[in-house]
């Protein structure tokens, strides 16, 4: 199984090999800017370390977001076009329940209770959900200001980089646990759901917000008063 | 000839999202999705709803191109992509796809140039280029002159727009007449409705002191709103068709003329019109015209082949193939302001670092984005 997101400032890549439970190999980087050139070259690398073609791969998952578009688009692409070429199935997986389930490989105790996560949805914003545990959203993904959502969400413990970048917004922000997006996480979730005979998502970005794009009054009158 | 390479092109750096699959130079397959309806209302290409676009379209359209041409993707020879200049989001989704279908099909990748493939497509239509060409490059995001010696290693920006580029002139003048977006077969059409000859529009940058090869469409496109406006101020009719005739004829004449004498200066014995501008039928008739009457060759492609589509991609991708110019390597970037003169972009070694080109490059690769809506 071949995990990658893109969704986050992190390109993350794992092999996984579901039926040993172990990962091959895998790679992160952290660049939110440079998506479209990373993730190809990361994938060849895993593939190479673990001695794997891409043609032996069985599934693929991806993050489909929520995420900053132009970055979340690199991984839907490519996992598309390799499905386009090999056949190979996609299935997509929401990227805030990746970052839940490693907060909760990372220690975040069931006991715990409810907790939010959160990612830098830029322009001041945050891509949010609130989980009953490491593996229960409850409810949709959004977006909004960290400041808008209530009392009740910011006190939970928060997990994520936007909740790091929004520290003292959200009040217990809990640092320790992964702030970035690992595949090997979206790895292990996609294979315990799909071992459960759970559908994933269609590989289709959440992009949660319309494109910013006006329809412009009328032409400007250039004859001059 | 089944010795020829066959290669599958995508291009994704405007609105469509077109797959192209050549043999050499014969086309097998012309595959394109539009989001141009989508845009209409906004006037204009709006970035993001092209790449949200670009990416539900690309595996369908690949897909549709393998069956129009008959061929499996295990076929192929190699994958070309528009890798610049163009859109930074919408170039991205094309190049992603591109680099990954290559991979796992264990094929060699080509970033090409956007409009070095504006020229390299008229191969699929009259036959290998000459060398050099001559080239007139008229769209909504481009206006230059380009002179290839060879369209796979060496081309030259004679001159370019330097402000509005002639599709967007007539996007514009479109929307003062209130026609709806995109102006250009709109405009045609009530053109040949209209007399070429009834108002005198300027021609820009025409003077004995200016710059031979640029271009400048804004004054234009400044006197047309000025001339219908003091229309309506009086409560008058605006003369659709003869406003269109003659804005188009000041357009097209001046195109023509710049392009003819750049042929001449050059010695260059044909003129290779493209671009989405090359598909109006007054800029088609009078380059026929003024070339017959020069001495110079015209080669201009069917209008399906000068507006953006993946064949054109695929055209310059079998040339760099038969050519044995360098593969792309799998970090290959999307690059908005690549150079006209770079064809393609071969892996590393490559002159550029991560912000690369040096800085003087100007407007001639430059997609205009005045008519875009930012991101
Ligand atoms: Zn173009």
């Amino acid at each position: 199984m071949l995990a990658l997101d893109t969704a986050t400032p992190a390109v993350t890549v794992a092999l996984y090999d579901a039926g040993g439970d172990r990962i091959l190999a895998s790679a992160d980087h952290v660049d939110a800017r440079r998506h479209g050139e990373l993730l190809l070259p990361s994938i060849d690398r895993v593939l190479g370390e673990a001695g794997r073609a891409l043609a032996e791969v069985t599934d693929l998952v991806v993050g489909v977001g929520p995420g900053p578009y132009t970055g979340l688009r690199v991984g839907l692409a490519t996992a598309e076009a390799f499905r386009a070429a090999l056949g190979t199935p996609v299935h997509g997986l929401c990227t805030l329940d990746g970052l839940a389930y490693a907060a909760g490989r990372a220690g975040l105790g069931a006991d715990e209770g409810p907790f939010v996560v959160a990612t830098d949805a830029r322009r001041r914003e945050v891509y949010w959900a609130r989980y009953a545990d490491p593996v229960t959203r409850l409810g949709e993904p959004a977006v909004a200001r960290a400041a808008e959502l209530g009392p009740e969400v910011l006190a939970l413990p928060a997990v994520g980089g936007g909740a790091v970048l929004y520290e003292g917004t959200f009040t217990d922000v809990r640092a320790e646990l992964p702030v970035d997006q690992s595949a090997e996480s979206l790895a292990r979730l996609a294979a315990e759901r799909l071992g459960r005979g759970e559908e994933l998502l269609p590989p289709r970005p959440l992009y949660l917000r319309r494109p910013d794009a006006q329809v412009p009054a009328n032409y400007k009158v250039v004859t001059p008063k | 000839m089944a010795d020829e390479p066959l290669v599958l092109g995508i291009e994704t750096s405007c609105d469509e999202t077109g797959v192209g699959i050549v043999r050499g130079t014969t086309l097998l397959a012309d595959a394109v999705a539009s989001s141009v309806d989508t845009h209409a209302r906004f006037g204009g290409v709006v970035p993001e709803i092209a790449s949200r676009a670009h990416l539900e379209a690309m595996v369908p359209t690949i897909d549709r191109a393998l069956a129009q041409a008959g061929v499996a993707a295990t076929d192929l020879d190699a994958v070309a992509v528009t890798s610049g200049p163009g859109l930074a989001g919408a170039l991205l989704v094309g190049v992603s796809a591109a680099k990954a279908y290559a991979y796992a099909l264990g094929k060699p990748l080509y970033g090409v140039n956007h409009l070095a493939s504006h020229i390299c497509v008229d191969q699929l239509e009259h036959g290998p280029l000459p060398e050099p060409t001559m080239a007139l490059l008229v769209s909504g995001g481009h206006s230059s002159l380009l002179l290839a010696p060879d369209i796979t290693a060496d081309v030259r920006p004679l001159g370019s727009t330097i402000d509005d580029a002639a599709g967007e002139a007539f996007d514009k003048v479109a929307r003062v007449l209130n026609l709806g977006f995109p102006g250009g077969p709109v405009i045609d059409k009530w053109a040949r409705e209209g007399d070429p000859g009834a108002i005198a529009f300027p021609r820009g940058l025409t003077g004995p002191r200016d710059a031979a090869y640029d271009f400048s469409f804004s004054g234009l496109k400044t006197a047309v709103a000025r001339w219908i406006e003091a229309r309506r101020n009086a409560g008058e009719e605006v003369p659709v068709a003869d406003v269109s005739a003659s804005f188009q004829e000041a357009v097209t004449d001046v195109l023509t003329r710049k392009a003819i004498r750049a042929c001449t200066d050059e010695g260059a014995d044909h003129l290779m019109i493209g671009g989405g501008v090359a598909a109006n039928s007054r800029l088609r008739a009078m380059a026929e015209e003024r070339c017959a009457a020069a001495g110079i060759t015209l080669r201009v492609p069917r209008p399906k082949l000068c507006t953006d589509n993946g064949a054109m991609v695929a055209a310059l991708g079998a040339e760099m193939v038969a050519r044995g110019r360098g593969t792309s390597s799998w970090d290959l970037s999307a690059d908005s302001s690549l150079p006209v003169t770079e064809p393609h972009v071969p892996a590393h070694g490559h002159l550029h670092d991560g912000h690369h080109h040096d800085g003087h490059h100007d407007h001639v690769h430059e997609l205009s984005r005045k008519n875009l809506y930012a991101p």
